[in-house]
C-alpha cells in the first residue's frame, strides 16, 4: 500500500515562501483544484485560499534564540479525521496512494471537515463555497506528459534549498523513509492519533568544541605553538589558522 | 470557534420543536392512561403543527450553513449517504424523519384517523403509535445534533457526553415551556398546563445542573495539544512571529469569536440568568397566578437565553489549530 507524503527538512527551510507561491500558481491554474480565490491582494487586509503556509517561530529567549521556519499544508493523515465526518462523501482518502482529496462537485460547504482537522490544513474557498486543501499536486505527479523529474508537487520543485522531499513513506527504501529514519523525522500533534503521513525533520545543531590540548599540541614537534601572538580568549578557527 | 448564526438558530429552533412534540405526546399518553384530562384532536394537531413550524424554521436556518443555499437542492441529498460514519449525515436523516412524523401526528389528529390497533376500545391508538416513533425520532435527532459536536475530539470543550445531555435537556425544557404557553392560551384544563409547566421547571433545573457541570468541566480542561506538540519543538519558550499571511484567512476567521474574555464571561452569566433563573421564576409565578402573559414571557426569555447559550457554546470551544495562528 502506497502512502505518498511530503517530508520537510526544518534544518534547511529558509522561509522564502517559494513553496507557497508556486503551490498557489500551480493549483489556481490547474483543472483539478480550480481557481483559489484572492480578495484585496494589494489592499489593506489581503486574504485568500492557500494550500500551504509558511509560519515563523522564535525559539528561546533573547539573545539565545533561533528562528524556525515552518511550512504547513495538509498532512494527508493515515487516519484522517476529516474524512469520516463528511456527510456527502466529498472528502475522501484514496486507497491507491493515500492522498486525501475533496470532490468539489459533492462538497456542500458545511465546513465540518475543517472543524475535524486539528492542524487547520483545510481552507474554505469563499468564491466557490467549497472546502479546499492540498492535493499533493495529484494532477501533476501522475502526468505522463511531464518528464519523470517533474512529476512532483509544485512546492517540492520550487524549494531552492531542497527542504522538501516527496515520496512513499510506506516504502522503507524510499528517499523519504530513509530521511525519516536517519534524521529523526517526526509527526505533528501525535497525541491525537491521526498518524499524519507528512513528516518533519528536526533542526540540527552544529557545535564546535575546541579543547585546550588541541590548541597546544605539545606532543607535536612540528608545531611551533609559541610563535602565535595575542590569542584572544574566544578562540576561533581563524585564530588557530593564522 | 466563530459562532455561526445559522447553527445557533438551527439547534435552538429544532430543540423547541422536538421538546414541544415530546410534551404533546406525553399529554396524549397520560390522557389515554386517564392520568390527565383527555384533549381534543385539534389540540394535538395544532400543537404539532406549531412544533413543525419550529422544525421548519430550524431547517430554513440550517440552509444558510451550506456554502451556498442552492446546494440544498443540488447537493444536500448526498448528505445522507455517509450515515455510517458521519453524525452530520445521521442528523440529515433524523431531521426529515422527525418532521415527517410530526406532520403525520398532526394530520392523524386533525382528521381523527384512528384504528383499534390493540383492542383497547380507546381513541387515539394510531396516533399513539405514530407518536412513539416520533418520540424515538426526536431523541435520535437530539443525539445526532449533540454528537456532531461531541464527536470532534479535538474540541475538548465539546468532546463530552454532557454535550448530548445538554442538547436534550435544554431543547426539552424550552419545548415544555412552549407547550405550557400553548396549553394556557388554548384554555385547556389547568391540570394540563400545570403538568407541562411542572415538567418545564423540572427540565430547566435539570438542564441548569448539567450545563453547570459542563461549564465547570470546561473551566478545568487540560489542553492535549500545545505549541510544542504542534510544531514538534521541545522548548519551554516558543513564540510565533509570523503566521504566513499579512491579513487574515479562513483559519483566523472561522476559529475565533473575535471578542474579549470579559465579553465571553458576561455572555455566560447572561445566559445562565436568561435560560434558567428567570424562566423558572416566571413559570412558577405564571402557573400559580394563572397568568398567560407571564408564561409567554418565560418562554421568550428562555429562547433568547438559549441563543446566548448556543453562542457561548460555540465561542468557548478552542480549536487546536489556533496554535498555528497566533500572530499576524
Amino acid at each position: 500500500m502506497t502512502q505518498l507524503a511530503l517530508v520537510i527538512d526544518l534544518n534547511v527551510c529558509v522561509g522564502c515562501h517559494a513553496c507557497v507561491t508556486s503551490c498557489k500558481q500551480w493549483n489556481t491554474s490547474s483543472e483539478k483544484s480550480g481557481p483559489l480565490f484572492d480578495d484585496r491582494p494589494y489592499g489593506q487586509d489581503p486574504t485568500g485560499t492557500f494550500f500551504n503556509r509558511v509560519q515563523t517561530y522564535e525559539i528561546g529567549c533573547f539573545p539565545n534564540t533561533e528562528t524556525l521556519h515552518f511550512p504547513k499544508s495538509c498532512l494527508h493523515c493515515e487516519d484522517a479525521p476529516c474524512v469520516p465526518v463528511c456527510p456527502t462523501g466529498a472528502s475522501h482518502k484514496r486507497a491507491e496512494d493515500g492522498i486525501v482529496l475533496v470532490d468539489y462537485d459533492k462538497c456542500i460547504g458545511c465546513k465540518y471537515c475543517s472543524w475535524a482537522c486539528p492542524y487547520g490544513a483545510r481552507e474554505f474557498d469563499e468564491y466557490q463555497k467549497v472546502m479546499k486543501k492540498c492535493t499533493l499536486c495529484v494532477d501533476r505527479i501522475y502526468d505522463e506528459k511531464l518528464p519523470e523529474s517533474e512529476r512532483k508537487p509544485a512546492c517540492v520543485l520550487a524549494c531552492p534549498t531542497s527542504a522538501r522531499l516527496f515520496g512513499d513513506v510506506h516504502d522503507p527504501e524510499s528517499q523519504v523513509s530513509v530521511a525519516i529514519r536517519e534524521q529523526g523525522g517526526y509527526q505533528l500533534m501525535p497525541e491525537w492519533g491521526t498518524k499524519p503521513a507528512n513528516h518533519y525533520l528536526p533542526r540540527r545543531k552544529t557545535r564546535m568544541h575546541i579543547h585546550e590540548d588541541e590548541l597546544k599540541r605539545t606532543d607535536n614537534p612540528l608545531k611551533k605553538e609559541d610563535i602565535r601572538h595575542g590569542t584572544s580568549d574566544d578562540v576561533t578557527l581563524d585564530d588557530w589558522l593564522m | 470557534m466563530h459562532p455561526a448564526f445559522s447553527v445557533i438558530f438551527l439547534t435552538t429552533l429544532i430543540g423547541v420543536g422536538q421538546g414541544l412534540f415530546l410534551a404533546l405526546f406525553s399529554a396524549q399518553a397520560y390522557g389515554m392512561a386517564k392520568l390527565l384530562p383527555a384533549q381534543s384532536g385539534s389540540f394535538f394537531a395544532n400543537g404539532s403543527f406549531l412544533a413543525l413550524l419550529f422544525l421548519l424554521g430550524g431547517l430554513f436556518a440550517a440552509v444558510f450553513h451550506l456554502g451556498k443555499p442552492s446546494y440544498m437542492f443540488t447537493r444536500a441529498w448526498r448528505g445522507m449517504t455517509q450515515w455510517r460514519t458521519s453524525w452530520l449525515s445521521r442528523e440529515l436523516i433524523a431531521m426529515p424523519a422527525m418532521m415527517g412524523l410530526t406532520f403525520l401526528y398532526a394530520v392523524f389528529h386533525w382528521f381523527g384517523w384512528d384504528v383499534d390497533l390493540f383492542g383497547w376500545h380507546v381513541t387515539g391508538q394510531l396516533s399513539l403509535v405514530v407518536g412513539i416513533v416520533g418520540v424515538l425520532a426526536a431523541i435520535a435527532l437530539f443525539v445526532c445534533t449533540g454528537m456532531i459536536y461531541a464527536a470532534v475530539k479535538f474540541l475538548q470543550e465539546w468532546a463530552s457526553p454532557l454535550t448530548v445531555v445538554n442538547y436534550f435537556l435544554l431543547g426539552s425544557a424550552s419545548g415544555f415551556t412552549c407547550a405550557t404557553v400553548y396549553a394556557s392560551y388554548q384554555g385547556v384544563e389547568q391540570e394540563l398546563v400545570h403538568f407541562f409547566g411542572g415538567w418545564a421547571i423540572a427540565l430547566t433545573v435539570l438542564g441548569f445542573a448539567t450545563r453547570g457541570f459542563s461549564l465547570l468541566r470546561n473551566a478545568r480542561i487540560k489542553r492535549k495539544s500545545t505549541l510544542q506538540t504542534a510544531i514538534g519543538v521541545r522548548h519551554t519558550h516558543i513564540q510565533q512571529k509570523a503566521m504566513g499571511m499579512m491579513g487574515g484567512s479562513y483559519n483566523t476567521r472561522e476559529y475565533s469569536h473575535g471578542k474579549t474574555g470579559a465579553f465571553l464571561k458576561s455572555v455566560k452569566w447572561l445566559f445562565l440568568v436568561l435560560v434558567f433563573v428567570v424562566p423558572v421564576i416566571l413559570l412558577a409565578l405564571g402557573l400559580s397566578a394563572d397568568h398567560n402573559a407571564l408564561l409567554l414571557l418565560a418562554f421568550m426569555t428562555q429562547y433568547v437565553g438559549l441563543l446566548f447559550e448556543r453562542w457561548f457554546f460555540f465561542a468557548q470551544a478552542n480549536h487546536p489549530q489556533n496554535l498555528y495562528y497566533q500572530t499576524i
